[in-house]
């Protein structure tokens, strides 16, 4: 079996018309989190749990219907209140782990709002050999990139 | 290709235009020329040309010119497990901050709905107001 590991750094940034406090409540607080903090848009949610304080864990664990189980799994490693919340998780599809990041939520106040700027640094691993994923169509990976991009 | 993520950002650019989407679209179906692609967009043929060299530097799309025709195909990407996952995650991550963003919104819209019938109906309470904004 061939192993591989690839890294990759993408960074995110929006604006919301609300105050850091509320950005920061909303990316920390079980109830808030759970209604925005989802896969994509046709996964089922079976597990969420949040521990939010430095050395706690989030569990997240989803999928699509009939398709393979996502679990994502985080240890919380900084938090500044108001400012910055760092994360490492890892994801792992069925029983295969297929990455281990770094994530990191910069807050800023500005114009009244918040500058939210989201980095993930991540290994990407590879390796191991699942024909229908590969074979799953470039079209699907342009449909969900495109309609992510425009917000459906 | 994709092998870094400046590749990936210039996917993500060449996909942020609706012209665009439409054009990989067609092209997800066979090969075009130009004048076919810019038919059902009623754009002009520079204005094709332009978004065509967008897609081109993005990797996405590939054009051969032959006598007096340049003819688009899509580049069928080797996407590779790890790239997969880099995307995929890009595409959870935009999503889920648009989400974010709504339910901002939507509590926003709840306290100052809230505020606003206290104040009417004359029972204003500062109290009330401080757990409202802490609360939400």
């Amino acid at each position: 079996m061939k192993r591989r590991v690839t890294h990759s750094t993408f960074v995110l940034e929006r604006h919301y018309p609300s105050a850091p406090e509320k950005v920061f409540h909303a990316l920390s607080d079980v109830e808030a989190k759970k209604q925005w903090f989802v896969g994509p848009a046709d996964w089922l949610q079976t597990r969420f749990e949040l521990d939010f304080r430095v050395g706690g864990r989030e569990v997240n664990v989803g999928g699509p219907q009939g398709g393979p189980i996502s679990r994502f799994d985080a240890i919380y490693q900084d938090i500044v209140a108001d400012e910055r919340i760092i994360y490492t998780y890892d994801m792992h599809l069925d029983d295969v782990r297929i990455s281990v990041s770094l994530a990191t939520f910069e807050l800023r106040s500005e114009n009244g709002g918040t500058r939210l700027i989201f980095t993930e640094q991540g290994a990407y691993l590879d390796g191991f050999d699942d024909p229908s994923l590969r074979e799953k169509g470039t079209n699907d990976l342009l449909d969900a990139l495109g309609s992510s991009l425009t917000g459906k | 290709m994709f092998h870094d993520s400046t590749q990936l950002d210039l996917m993500f650019q060449a996909l942020a235009d609706p012209a665009r989407r439409g054009m990989v679209e067609r092209l997800a179906q066979g090969p075009a020329s130009v004048s076919e692609l810019a038919q059902p967009f009623s754009m002009s043929l520079s204005a094709v040309m332009q978004h065509l060299q967008v897609l081109e530097a993005s990797g996405l799309v590939r054009s051969q010119k032959s006598g007096r025709v340049r003819t688009c195909h899509m580049e069928s990407p080797a996407l590779g497990t790890a790239e997969r996952w880099i995307s995929d995650r890009r595409a959870t991550w935009e999503h889920r901050l648009d989400r974010l963003g709504d339910f901002l919104s939507a509590v926003q819209k709840d306290i100052e709905n809230d505020l606003c019938s206290e104040a009417q109906g004359d029972t204003f309470d500062i109290r009330a107001r401080a757990a409202l904004s802490v609360g939400a």
